[in-house]
């Protein structure tokens, strides 16, 4: 990498991280696990004058499950998804994205709360994390906050995450029995972004009514996107073929992908509605288990 | 089933001999012109147009000088003082270094910055700010001759069009005759697309120009130095750097497949600056650069016909190709044969009249094509032939097998004497086929194929019997630049009976180190291990014209085995003088020579070799040693049965490749370890165009997918299990019988897989598809024939 000259620190409290975004302002970016940054760095897309490196705080990359809600520190890399028995026994479709997300390599650096942070509608957890209604927990120097994901994504490459704060923590809900979850993209080659990508976590009550649908798009449409209208036609409905096939026509309707050479978004659209009926089917399998 | 002559031991031919230079390369020891670093270089970085046709209005470098490190930017005026500006393609068409005026493609060099560092280097490209009026560019090579369209080389005097040559080969009388009477006709539109050869390393040089000495040292990612070396003093002797003064270093190379055979200009910048400062300067290309500027492949627009009958004989075919240049031809095809080898494109069939045509033109974009992983556009014509055949199938009803069988020229016809005037050395098809078809149980696809059509499902069965033509070759026809495409080898045998081998060719991956003294070690008895080889100096080595178009075996290798041949003759000598018998009493086997029905009475190689230097006959020359040049008497012509499957899913237009069987005959193996690991390689290179690469321009002449991000090539991942085999048919003229396999498989594999999904999709009408053939594609097919949603 021959990148524009920078200057970098790596603090190893998060109070240090703080007064070092402070200090540097705008000119400053975190570098978590740096396979978003790094590769924009050496196209020279991006040129930060400062590089705050947070990979030596400690207390970050844990998996659990406390209080209600599965808690993912934002430093834990996709591998430690891959390799997290908690993980691979209780959300398989974190493990359905992980392995889904570039190569071996990539997964031992990147880390789940950079593929959240960078606001980057072709990630893949947005979408996971949209399905499984996540809250994101953003610290400063002045405290805590949490943010629903659906509040999350403001744009391009922009989410709630603001100068002076850093992503430390994901939330899940965790699920109630009856419920399955999975998730697919179709991708040009591995390692490649989605063409089209679909999460879905469902619930079903004992006599097969949906009591919770999540619906999450990736790279349909310019932030990552949760297919609402698909989620509402299934709350409440036995999950019949018709009943799955009108939430699969509804993604398909409401997704705003663009062309590109992955696809028209005849096609992107086409492989939304596809996606989308084959992951309803397959987090109910899930769910019956 | 492959029998060896040599022991475990001496492990001579045959036998799977662990590759040599793995030891380091595993081991991170490998050395590559990146690894090189000497006192006082400097480095250099290229700034680049953004444009695909524009004039330059000023370069000013004033921000980029200001930057710490950086010491001189280099443009086009500054080499035209010393008239090395332009600088001549390998086929003789010119090219610009750096430009004075105009720009002719996107990524195309504009300047160079020299810098202390290479961080100083690139923020000073950076820096370096470039006007340009953009001038409408012509990217349609189709539009490209229209009366309308500007004429890009203006500094071609006289020139009022963008053609550059035509070419034609085969009787057009007799060929329109059959196809004007034939019951049968069939015709498609290909496009072969121009996809790059992606090595893992990228190109790049360190110059190292001593002011003292006047002497150039030359380290750089070359397939072919002793060639550079000449190039490099043809274009450079008017300065003072002539042949004796240049030394070319080719180290470990990472890969070349044709991309590292043409002179970049980044080389050539190189050069200069040096020459100029005195000092030597480092220039390593980044990925997106190799990817973008460097020379292509492929880029032909073939139409294909075949006439038959219609009980499936063939009578003739025709091919009409529009080859896109780029702006300038930089193709590395041997002088005479403007299109490459491209006339091999009759096949493996036996029918009597072919007409082949071609013209060529410029475009704005990058200059090439290279003959990737191919001998000189053989891929393009065993794709034009092998598609139209299974076209000619469809049409007739027949299956595609059982007409190959039909139509293959016969083991006992061989040599072969083709419509477009080559002479097959031998083959057997038929017994290649017939394996593949046994190996992949041919019989039981077609019934579940047609099981699963019934079932709305998609399969496909796609078959590719190639012929392949490599070895350039024969010195009569064969030259670059003048220069005759013979090869050599040198044999050293050091008193203790161990050797040092030198060639003029120059491994990238092949497994020379290995292969070549397991070549020697057949024809003189000494253990392969005991032999050193060394290529890439042209200081040391033997003159010799490269490696690439799978010609290191059939060219170098068989200079290794008469080189060997004339040793052992004298070894022979040696042997009689110390056992005091005559020549003719002696007997040979490998590594000793032993006398007629006394075998104890023996002298090994080493024996003879240590008596060379201390104890040798009386008028005989001491030492043991010997070179040959070998100038092959022919090419040779492996052949190959390829059987692909497909699964195709009907809504997302994914295709899984199930099955692929490969058998390879590429006459006698030398190392079959080797061979498969070339193979698998090849392959995958073959699934590259067929499903994932092309490089993709835009109108305005903008690269689409100038990264690894977009440009996709495939991994383990996307491979499919292999299936290999072989069927040995020697080479006839060959000193050992071998053929060259390099690139068989990347050659073959294109059209076995694109045959398999226009099998797949055949019932719903579909005749053709254009490679790569992607799930979009095929969705958008699948879509218009009411099959997706």
């Amino acid at each position: 990498m021959i990148p524009a000259p920078f200057d970098y620190a790596a603090p190893n409290t998060l109070a240090e991280a703080f007064a070092l975004l402070e200090q540097h302002g705008d000119d400053a970016k975190i570098l978590a696990g740096g396979h978003s940054l790094i590769p924009m760095m050496k196209l020279r897309f991006a040129s930060p004058a400062f590089l705050v490196d947070i990979n030596n705080i400690p207390g970050l990359s844990y998996i659990r499950e406390e209080d209600g809600y599965l808690r993912i520190g934002a430093m834990a890399r996709e591998a430690d998804l891959d390799h997290s028995e908690l993980i691979r026994s209780r959300y398989p479709i974190f493990t359905d994205a992980s392995k889904l997300i570039a190569d071996p390599q990539v997964r031992n650096m990147g880390t789940i709360g950079g593929n959240i942070a960078h606001g980057d509608a072709a990630n893949d957890h947005p979408a996971v994390m949209l399905a499984m209604r996540a809250e994101v927990v953003i610290s400063s120097a002045e405290g805590q906050r949490t943010v629903p994901i659906d509040e999350f994504f403001y744009g391009f490459y922009m989410t709630a995450v603001q100068q002076n704060e850093i992503l430390t923590e994901i939330r899940i809900p965790i699920p109630p029995a009856g419920t399955g979850n999975a998730y697919h993209k179709l991708e040009r080659k591995v390692g490649d972004y989605a063409t089209a990508g679909v999460a879905v976590q469902i619930t079903v009550d004992g006599k097969g009514f949906c009591t919770y649908a999540g619906i999450g798009l990736t790279n349909v449409n310019p932030t990552p996107m949760r297919a609402a209208r698909s989620e509402e036609a299934l709350l409440g409905q036995k999950m019949t073929e018709e009943a799955i096939a009108e939430a699969a026509r509804l993604a398909a309707e409401d997704c705003n992908p663009s062309d590109d050479l992955r696809g028209d978004e005849e096609y992107k659209r086409a492989m939304v509605g596809v996606l989308t009926r084959r992951m309803i089917h397959k987090a109910l399998e899930r769910a019956r288990r | 089933m492959i029998r060896c002559k040599t022991s475990k031991e001496i492990g001579g031919m045959g036998h799977s001999v662990k590759r040599k230079e793995d030891a380091r390369f595993i081991q991170g020891k490998g050395h590559y012109v990146d690894d090189i670093h000497l006192p006082g270089m400097l480095h250099m970085d290229i700034v680049r147009s953004p444009y695909a046709y524009a004039k330059i209005k000023s370069i000013n470098a004033e921000e980029a000088l200001k930057i710490p490190g950086v010491l001189a930017v280099v443009t086009g005026k500054d080499l035209e003082k010393y008239n090395l500006h332009w600088m001549p393609t390998l086929m003789s068409d010119t090219q610009m270094v750096l430009p004075t005026d105009t720009v002719m493609y996107q990524a195309q060099e504009v300047a160079a910055v020299i810098a202390t560092d290479r961080y100083a280097a690139r923020d000073g490209k950076e820096a370096v700010i470039v006007e340009y009026e953009p001038m409408k560019p012509v990217i349609d090579p189709h539009k490209s001759l229209d009366p309308g369209a500007p004429v890009l080389r203006t500094d071609k005097p006289g020139k009022n069009d963008n053609h550059i040559w035509h070419w034609e080969v085969g009787d057009k009388t007799a060929t329109e005759k059959i196809f004007a009477e034939a019951d049968v006709v069939v015709k498609e539109q290909m496009h072969i697309p121009r996809i790059h050869v992606a090595s893992i390393e990228t190109c790049g040089c360190v110059a190292d120009y001593d002011k003292v000495n006047n002497h150039l040292t030359m380290y750089m990612t070359t397939q072919a130095p002793h060639a550079i070396r000449t190039v490099i003093a043809l274009v450079a002797g008017h300065v003072g750097l002539t042949e004796e003064k240049i030394r070319v270093v080719s180290p470990d190379i990472g890969g070349g497949f044709g991309g590292k055979v043409p002179v970049y200009p980044g080389y050539v910048i190189a050069i200069a600056v040096s020459f100029l400062v005195g000092k030597p300067v480092k220039w390593v290309e980044d990925r997106s650069e190799n990817l973008q500027a460097d020379s292509f492949a492929r880029d032909y627009h073939i139409t294909a016909e075949m006439a038959g009958t219609k009980d499936g004989k063939i009578l003739a075919t025709r091919f009409k190709i529009l080859a896109d240049h780029g702006y300038t031809d930089a193709s590395a095809n041997p002088s005479k044969f403007p299109t490459g080898l491209f006339s091999i494109g009759t096949g493996s069939y036996d029918y009597g009249a072919a007409f082949m045509e071609a013209d060529a033109v410029y475009t704005n974009k990058p200059p090439g094509g290279v003959a990737y992983r191919c001998s000189f556009r053989v891929t393009e014509a065993v794709h034009a032939i092998e598609r139209i055949t299974d076209r000619f199938a469809f049409e007739i009803g027949k299956d595609p097998a059982q007409l190959r069988m039909e139509n293959f020229i016969k083991k006992e016809d061989f040599p072969w004497k083709s419509p477009t005037g080559w002479t097959y050395d031998s083959g057997d098809y038929h017994a290649g086929l017939l394996k593949a078809m046994e190996v992949v149980g041919y019989e039981e696809l077609r019934k579940e194929q047609a099981e699963k059509r019934e079932r709305g499902e998609l399969m496909g069965i796609g078959i590719s019997t190639f012929t392949e033509i490599v070895g350039a070759g024969p010195s009569r026809d064969f030259d670059i630049l003048g220069i005759k495409m013979f090869d050599s080898a040198e044999i050293r045998v050091h008193p203790t009976g161990k050797a040092i081998a030198r060639f003029g060719t120059k491994s990238q991956g092949q497994g020379h180190e290995t292969t070549y003294a397991q070549i020697i070690a057949e024809e003189l008895g000494i253990p392969a291990e005991h032999i050193q080889v060394e290529e890439g100096d042209t200081d040391t080595a033997p003159y010799g014209l490269g490696t690439y178009a799978s010609r290191s075996t059939p060219t170098a290798g068989a200079a290794a085995a008469v080189a060997a041949r004339k040793l052992r003759d004298k070894a022979r000598k040696i042997a009689a003088y110390l056992l005091e018998v005559s020549e003719e009493d002696l007997e040979w086997e490998p590594g000793k020579f032993f006398v007629k029905g006394a075998p104890e009475k023996a002298k090994t190689i080493q024996e003879i070799v240590f008596a060379a230097y201390t104890n040798h006959p009386l008028g005989m020359e001491a030492g043991f040693e010997a070179t040959h040049y070998y100038d092959p008497p022919n090419l040779t012509f492996p052949s190959g049965a390829y059987i692909c499957v497909v699964d195709i899913d009907k809504e997302t237009g994914e295709i899984k490749v199930r099955r692929f069987v490969a058998i390879d005959d590429c006459g006698n193996i030398i190392n079959p370890m080797i061979v498969q690991g070339q193979v698998h390689g090849g392959l995958t290179q073959g699934l590259a165009p067929a499903m994932y690469e092309q490089l993709i321009y835009d109108e305005d002449g903008n690269i689409l997918n100038g990264t690894f991000m977009d440009y996709l090539v495939p991994t383990a991942v996307e491979s499919p299990n292999w299936e290999t085999g072989h069927t040995v048919t020697p080479s006839p003229h060959h000193p050992i019988g071998a053929k060259g396999v390099g690139e068989s498989p990347t050659v073959g594999a294109p059209p076995a897989i694109a045959n398999a999904i226009v099998d797949a999709l055949s019932h719903l009408g579909v005749t053709h598809i254009d490679i790569p053939i992607t799930p979009f594609k095929v969705w958008k097919i699948l879509k218009e024939k009411g099959v997706a949603q």
